[in-house]
C-alpha cells in the first residue's frame, strides 16, 4: 500500500444517470470502496437497455447483466440510489462539488409490497412511455416486472383525480401517499459522472420517411418493445395497422444519422441492431422476406463481424447497399413501399413490405436539455471530456454514440476518473 | 457462532389469506424453535419486533418466512446475523393459488386423507429453511497473510502506458514491462495518428511521444525495458513474478500442462497422480514446478495484460491474386505505414514516388468480409493512409476500393472529412485482381458504385489486413497456474483476451488479470486510452477486494472461501481441473492447493467432489444436502395415491429471478416440486440428487444459464459442467433399476419466465408417466 495516497475512504461521487453506463460507472467505484451517489430521473434504473429485448451479438437479455448489477448494489451499503430525482444545479470545483438534487415524489413509500392492488383499482389509463406509447398504462404502474427499486410509481397525471383516491384506499400496507413532496437533496461530492445517456432521434423529423404519416412504420427502438415479452403485444410482432404477423419487413439504415439534415454522425449502433432485430423476425416467422438497406453495414469488430456472416447466411434476408429516398402507403392494405437507388447495380428498387423498421438514431439527452453544469459540449450534444481539468466526466452516450460493451469499458475508466480526483484533491 | 434461533412467520401479500398460519407455526415449534407471526413483518411494528429480538433477545439466527431474498434486502439486514429468507409468497402463495389446491373446508381440517398440496409446500420451505440455519455459519474472510497493492502492466505500447500512469495516478505503485529496448509499441511506427477528440476531422501526430514523456514524469513507475515475464505464481495480492531478458531461457519460466495423450499409459489407461506429476516435470525439464515460488520474484497484487498485436502476416500464396508476395509494390497497411513514417511515400521496387496508390478493404473472391483481424479501426487507418498520399505529392491520387467503410459513430466525420478531398476516390467494390503493368500495377474491381468494371493504374496497392493479438503466438501473462499458462477460452475469441460478457468486459477466467488495447480487441488509440483506464480500475478494485477478504465479481462482496477437509482428498483432481477460474492447483501427490484470492465462490470445486470435502461457511454439502432431506416425501403408507415429490435445484443468477418473476405474474407450476437457489449449476454435488432419490423423490431437475458458445453462465463453465456431471449420472442411476430421466438439466434466460411453468410441468409430468420412485417409503 503506497501511503496516503491511495484510495482514502472520504470522498463520494455523484453518478447522474441510472442506466447501463450509470450503473456500471456507481458499481465500481463502490466496490473500490468509494461512497456513490446515483441519481436517475426515471423511477426504475436501466435506461434504455432495460427496453431492449436482446442484446446482440449474444442474442442475451438484458436484463441478466441488470439482475447482477442490482444485487451487487443490494450488497454494497456505499451506493446510494435517487430515483425519480435530478440534478438542479452544480457548484464549485474539482474535489469539492455542491450539488442540488430535486427528488420527484413517487407518491408510493417504502412499505409497498408490489402486490398490484394500486393498478388493479385505477381506472383510467395513460400511455406507457416506456413502450413509446404503443400500450397504455394504469396511473398506479410498476414500470416493468423486474423493475428497480421494486415499487410502484403513482404518475403525477393522476394525482387529485378519483384514481389516486381508489389506488390509496386499495393499498392494505399503508404504502401510497398521495401528500409525498418533491424535495431537494444537497450533497457535497468530490467528483461527478454524467452518465445521461441518450434517446431515440425524432424520427417525425425525417421528412421522406414517413414516420407519424404511415402507421406501419416503426422506429428500432419500438421494434424492441414489439419483440420483447414484457412489450404490449407479448413478445409478438404485430404490425400497428391491423395487429398482422408481418411476413415482410423492411429495415432502413441510417434513417436520421449520417445525415447533415438532421444527425450528422453515425450512431455506431443501428446497423447491429437491425441484424439483430432481423433474427428476430426471423425466430417468429420462418418465411418472412427481410430487406436491410444499408449505406455500410458496420460490424465494427470480430465479434460483430461473424454475427453479420450468420445473417448474411439466411436466404430470405436481402442487403441491398441504397439509402431509401421515399416511402409511400397503399391505403386499402396499409402496406408500405420503400424506393432506394440500388448503389451499386445502379437500379430503382421500389419494395413493398407490409411493415418497415426505421433504424433510427441516437442523440444524447444533453442535445435539448442542458446540464446544470459547466460542462464542454460537441456541436451535437455529446460532452467533451477534459481530463486536465478532472472533476467532472462523461460516461456512455453522453459522451459519444457506442455499444454497450463500449459505454461499461468507458465507464468503468470514468468511474477511475472519478477516484482519480478524490485521490488528487 | 451460538445460535439463538427465531423464526419469523409473515402474513401479508396473501400469505395469511392462503395458508393456515397457525398450523404452520406449529412446525417450528415442534423442532424446538421460537416462532412469532405477524400481519406484516415488513411493516413498521414487524419491524419493531425483529430489532427487539435482535437486540434485547439476542436472536442471531432468523427464519423469516415471508417474501423472496430478492426483495427487501435492505428492510431485512441484520448484521452479524443469519438470516434465512423462506419464500412463502412467491414460490408458494403467488404460483400456487387455492383456486388449483384447494384449503381444506371446515369438515376436511380433520380428514387425514385430505392433501393440502399449498400447505405442505409451505411447511417443507420453513423445515428447509430452519435445517439450513443450523448448518451455516457466518463466514470469516479470507485475509493474506501478505498483500501486495503493486500493479504490474504487461506492454509498454499506448494501452500499457496509460494504464500504468492511470493506476499511479490513483496512488498505486506500478512496474510496466516492455519486450523492447524502448516503450510506443506499435504507435512509435506511425508517420501520424488518427484523431481522437471531437471534430475527429484531422490527423493528430502520434500522441505516443508525449504519453512516454508523461510516464516519466509521473512518480510511482518503475519501467523495465527489455523485459518479459516468465512466470507469474501466486494469487491476486500475492503473485511471485519472475522476469526475465526476451529468449532467455530461466528456470522460472512457465511449465505447461501435460498434452491429453501424454496422460495416459500405453493402455489408455489414466496415470495416477504422482507418475502425472513425474511426466509434467519431465515434459517440463529444466523449468520448476508451479508450486516453486521463485526467491527472487518480484510480489505484486494484479495485472494488467496490455501487451497489444503484431501485424497479419499473410500466408503463402495467400493473396496471390491482389498480387501480393510477387509484385514488391503491393504491400500490406502496416508496411505502407513504415514506408509512410520514414518519408515521402515511394515504391520498394523501384523507389519513385507513389502518386497512384490503391487501398483494398476486402480480399474480395466472392464474400464481402474484410481481412480478418480488422475492425473499425482497419478503415480509419486506410483513410488516413489515403491522406499521407495526398500530403506527399499535390497531385497524388488515392483509391479505396471498400465493401463497407466502417467509421462508427463520432469517427464519421473524420470519413466525412476525407471525402471532401478530391483526390481520394471512394467507391464500394470487389478487387477481382491486381497485376503487372509495365512498371506499375493494374487494379481490375468489379460491383462497384461506378456502374461497370473498373480498372485503375497504380504505382502501389496497399492491402488492409489486420492486427493480431498477441496472445495468438503466445500466452504472455505465462500464469504458473495447473490450468496452463494462459487464458482459457481465447479461442473462442479469435485468441483475442477478450470476456465473454457484453455487460461486464474486463471479466475474464483470470481474476486479477485485465486485459487492456488491441490485446482484447481491435481498436484505434483513443479507444485503447480508454480501454486502459478501465483495466487499471479493475486491477485497483482487485486489489482492494482481497485486501478486505472478499471476492471480486459477481459475487461481489462475498466473504467466503472454499474451505477443504484434505485429510479426505483421494487426490482425484476433479477440482483442479474443472474450477473455471484455475483457482486451484496441485501438488505432486495431486493434493489440491486452493488460491482463495484467485476464486469467484461459484462452488464448482464443491460440485465436483466426490468426496465432498469441499464447502463454504453458508453454503455447503450438509447445508443444501439437509434441506433436500427436510421435504417431506409423502408415501402409500400416508395416502393411497401419494403427491410426486421432485427436487428443482435452481440456480440463482438467472433461474431463481425467472421464477421469480413468473410469480410476479401469477404463473402457476407444480405443487409437488420443492425448489433450492445455489449459487451455480456447477456448485450442484450429486450427493443432493442420491440423496433426494434415496429419500423417495421422484424426480430431480437442474435448472440454470445457458451454456455453449454464447453462453450466459456467469461463472462462465457452471451450467456446462453441470450438464456433463448429469449424463455421467445416467449410470448410476441404472444401476439402481431407476430411470435416466429422472433427473434433467434445463437452461433458462432471465426473460424466460413465461416458459417456465411448461418446463417445470412437462418435466413433472414425464416423472408421472414413469411412476413414483420404487424406493419410496424405505
Amino acid at each position: 500500500m503506497t501511503g496516503e495516497k491511495a484510495a482514502p475512504a472520504s470522498g463520494s461521487i455523484l453518478v447522474v444517470g441510472g442506466g447501463i453506463s450509470g450503473l456500471t460507472t456507481a458499481i465500481e467505484a463502490a466496490e473500490v470502496g468509494y461512497e456513490v451517489f446515483l441519481v436517475e430521473k426515471n423511477p426504475y434504473l436501466g435506461g434504455r437497455v432495460a427496453q431492449l429485448n436482446q442484446y446482440f451479438p449474444k442474442l442475451c437479455p438484458p436484463t441478466c447483466g441488470l439482475e447482477i448489477n442490482f444485487r451487487r448494489i443490494k450488497d454494497n451499503p456505499r451506493i446510494k440510489i435517487l430515483t425519480l430525482s435530478e440534478v438542479e444545479s452544480v457548484t464549485g470545483g474539482p474535489g469539492n462539488y455542491d450539488v442540488a438534487v430535486k427528488v420527484n415524489p413517487r407518491f408510493v413509500n417504502e412499505k409497498c409490497t408490489c402486490c398490484g392492488e394500486c393498478a388493479e383499482a385505477c381506472q383510467a389509463e395513460i400511455a406507457s412511455e416506456y413502450d413509446f406509447g404503443m400500450q397504455n398504462i394504469k396511473g398506479a404502474y410498476l414500470p416493468f416486472e423486474m423493475a428497480f427499486p421494486a415499487r410502484y410509481v403513482i404518475a403525477p397525471e393522476i394525482i387529485g383525480t378519483a384514481d389516486a383516491t381508489r389506488a390509496k384506499e386499495a393499498c392494505k400496507y399503508d404504502a401510497v401517499d398521495l401528500e409525498m413532496e418533491a424535495k431537494t437533496l444537497n450533497l457535497n461530492v468530490g467528483a461527478i459522472v454524467w452518465s445521461t445517456g441518450w434517446q431515440p432521434y425524432d424520427a417525425a423529423k425525417i421528412d421522406n420517411l414517413g414516420f407519424g404519416q404511415y402507421p406501419n412504420i416503426i422506429t428500432n427502438m419500438m421494434m424492441e418493445r414489439l419483440a420483447s415479452p414484457n412489450g404490449p403485444t407479448r413478445g409478438k410482432i404485430l404490425r400497428p395497422s391491423d395487429n398482422k404477423e408481418p411476413q415482410s419487413v423492411a429495415f432502413v439504415q441510417c434513417a436520421g444519422s449520417r445525415d447533415e439534415n438532421y444527425l450528422p454522425y453515425c450512431s455506431y449502433i443501428c446497423c447491429m441492431a437491425s441484424l439483430k432485430q432481423a433474427t428476430y423476425v426471423r425466430e417468429r416467422y420462418p418465411d418472412a422476406k427481410i430487406y436491410i438497406f444499408y449505406i455500410d453495414l458496420r460490424a465494427a469488430g470480430y465479434r460483430y463481424e461473424r454475427f453479420y456472416q450468420t445473417i448474411k447466411a439466411d436466404e430470405n434476408i436481402f442487403l441491398i447497399k441504397g439509402k431509401v429516398a421515399e416511402v409511400s402507403e397503399d391505403a386499402s392494405t396499409h402496406h408500405v413501399t420503400v424506393v432506394a437507388e440500388n448503389a451499386v447495380t445502379g437500379e430503382k428498387v421500389h419494395q413493398e413490405v407490409e411493415l418497415v423498421v426505421l433504424a433510427t438514431g441516437m442523440q444524447p439527452t444533453a442535445a435539448t436539455d442542458k446540464l446544470p453544469a459547466d460542462l464542454q459540449y460537441t456541436a451535437d450534444g455529446f460532452i467533451i471530456n477534459d481530463f486536465e481539468k478532472g472533476g467532472m466526466f462523461a460516461a456512455g452516450c453522453a459522451n459519444k454514440p457506442a455499444d454497450v460493451v463500449s459505454s461499461n469499458q468507458n465507464a468503468t475508466g470514468m468511474a477511475l476518473k472519478a477516484i482519480q480526483t478524490l485521490v488528487n484533491r | 457462532m451460538d445460535k439463538k434461533y427465531g423464526v419469523y412467520i409473515c402474513e401479508g401479500c396473501g400469505i395469511g389469506e392462503a395458508l393456515d398460519i397457525e398450523k404452520l407455526g406449529e412446525v417450528p415449534k415442534e423442532e424446538g424453535f421460537p416462532v412469532k407471526t405477524c400481519p406484516i413483518l415488513c411493516g413498521k411494528e414487524g419491524l419493531a419486533l425483529l430489532q427487539k429480538e435482535v437486540a434485547d433477545e439476542g436472536v442471531n439466527t432468523l427464519v423469516i418466512a415471508a417474501c423472496s431474498r430478492r426483495v427487501l434486502y435492505d428492510v431485512f439486514r441484520f448484521d452479524g446475523c443469519i438470516v434465512d429468507r423462506v419464500n412463502l409468497r412467491e414460490q408458494v402463495v403467488w404460483t400456487h393459488p387455492r383456486s388449483t389446491y384447494p384449503a381444506p373446508t371446515e369438515e376436511q381440517k380433520d380428514d387425514e386423507t385430505f392433501i393440502d398440496h399449498v400447505q405442505m409446500m409451505a411447511e417443507d420451505y420453513l423445515k428447509m429453511g430452519m435445517a439450513r440455519v443450523e448448518k451455516v455459519e457466518l463466514p470469516e474472510p479470507y485475509k493474506l497473510e501478505t498483500l501486495n497493492k503493486k500493479i504490474l502492466v504487461i506492454g509498454g505500447g499506448v494501452s500499457g502506458i496509460s494504464a500504468a500512469i492511470d493506476a499511479a495516478k490513483t496512488g498505486y505503485e506500478v512496474t510496466l514491462v516492455e519486450k523492447e529496448a524502448s516503450l510506443g509499441g506499435n504507435a512509435k511506427k506511425w508517420r501520424q495518428q488518427l484523431p481522437g477528440t471531437f471534430p475527429y476531422e484531422d490527423l493528430i501526430p502520434p500522441a505516443i511521444e508525449s504519453k512516454i514523456n508523461e510516464l516519466e514524469n509521473t512518480a510511482n513507475i518503475t519501467v523495465k525495458t527489455e523485459t518479459v515475464v516468465a512466470r507469474i505464481a501466486g494469487e491476486p495480492g500475492d503473485f511471485t513474478v519472475t522476469l526475465k531478458k526476451p529468449g532467455e531461457k530461466t528456470e522460472f519460466d512457465v511449465p505447461y500442462p501435460l498434452p491429453e495423450e501424454m496422460k495416459v499409459d500405453d493402455k489408455g489407461k489414466e496415470l495416477d497422480a504422482e507418475a502425472l506429476h513425474a511426466k509434467f516435470m519431465e515434459y517440463n525439464k529444466g523449468k520448476k514446478d508451479i508450486l516453486s515460488f521463485d526467491p527472487n520474484g518480484e510480489k505484486f497484487g494484479a495485472v494488467i495484460l496490455a501487451a497489444g498485436w503484431r501485424p497479419y502476416q499473410p500466408k503463402e500464396g495467400e493473396f496471390a491474386h491482389l498480387g501480393f508476395g510477387e509484385l514488391p509494390d503491393v504491400v500490406t497497411n502496416h508496411q505502407f505505414e513504415e514506408i509512410a513514417a520514414r518519408g515521402k511515400i515511394t515504391r520498394p521496387s523501384d523507389g519513385k514516388d507513389a502518386r497512384s496508390v490503391v487501398f483494398i478493404q476486402s480480399p474480395g473472391q466472392g464474400d464481402d468480409k474484410d481481412f480478418s483481424y480488422t475492425g473499425a479501426v482497419t478503415s480509419l487507418v486506410t483513410l488516413k493512409q489515403a491522406k499521407y498520399v495526398r500530403e506527399d505529392y499535390a497531385d497524388a491520387k488515392a483509391f479505396v476500393f471498400y465493401q463497407h467503410m466502417r467509421t462508427v459513430g463520432l469517427t464519421e466525420n473524420f470519413y466525412k472529412s476525407i471525402q471532401q478531398d478530391p483526390g481520394i476516390f471512394l467507391t464500394k467494390g470487389e478487387v477481382s485482381s491486381v497485376s503487372k503493368n509495365g512498371d506499375g500495377l493494374i487494379v481490375e474491381a468489379d460491383n462497384t458504385l461506378l456502374g461497370e468494371k473498373v480498372q485503375v493504374k497504380a504505382d502501389m496497392v496497399v492491402l488492409a489486413t489486420g492486427m493480431v493479438p498477441v496472445t495468438a503466438d503466445d500466452p504472455v501473462v505465462n500464469l504458473a497456474y495447473r490450468q496452463g499458462p494462459g487464458f482459457r477460452d481465447n479461442a473462442l475469441f479469435d485468441e483475442y483476451a477478450d470476456s465473454n460478457f457484453i455487460c461486464f468486459p474486463y471479466e475474464t477466467q483470470r481474476t486479477g488479470i485485465y486485459a487492456a488495447g488491441a490485446i482484447r480487441r481491435s481498436m484505434t488509440v483513443e479507444e485503447a486510452v480508454e480501454d486502459a483506464a478501465g483495466a487499471a480500475l479493475k486491477a485497483i478494485q482487485c486489489l482492494e477486494s482481497v485486501s478486505r477478504g472478499v471476492s471480486v465479481h459477481p459475487r461481489s462482496g462475498d466473504m467466503t472461501f472454499p474451505d477443504f477437509f484434505f485429510q479426505r482428498c483421494t487426490q482425484c483432481k476433479r477440482c483442479t481441473e474443472e474450477c473455471p477460474f484455475g483457482a486451484i492447483d496441485d501438488d505432486e501427490k495431486g493434493t489440491p492447493k486452493p488460491n482463495p484470492a484467485r476464486c469467484r465462490r461459484c462452488g464448482t470445486c464443491m460440485g465436483c467432489c466426490p468426496e465432498r470435502i469441499i464447502n463454504f461457511a453458508d453454503y455447503s454439502i450438509d447445508s443444501i444436502g439437509s434441506m433436500v432431506k427436510a421435504v417431506g416425501v409423502p408415501s402409500e403408507d400416508d395416502y393411497d395415491e401419494p403427491p410426486l415429490r421432485v427436487l428443482g435445484l435452481v440456480c440463482e443468477n438467472d433461474a431463481y429471478p425467472a421464477l421469480d418473476i413468473a410469480a410476479f405474474n401469477r404463473l402457476a407450476y407444480s405443487a409437488d416440486v420443492r425448489l433450492i437457489p445455489v449459487r451455480c449449476l456447477g456448485s450442484v454435488n450429486v450427493i443432493w440428487i442420491k440423496d433426494a432419490l434415496a429419500q423417495g423423490m421422484d424426480g430431480v431437475f437442474l435448472l440454470g444459464c445457458k451454456h455453449g458458445d454464447d453462453y450466459q453462465c456467469h461463472f462462465v463453465k457452471g451450467s456446462e459442467l453441470a450438464d456433463i456431471r448429469m449424463k455421467k449420472i445416467g449410470d448410476a442411476l441404472s444401476s439402481l433399476a431407476l430411470e435416466e430421466e429422472r433427473v434433467a438439466q434445463f437452461q433458462v434466460a432471465i426473460d424466460e419466465y413465461d416458459k417456465l411453468p411448461q418446463i417445470i410441468d412437462d418435466f413433472v409430468a414425464s416423472i408421472e408417466e414413469m411412476g413414483p420412485n420404487p424406493f419410496k417409503g424405505f
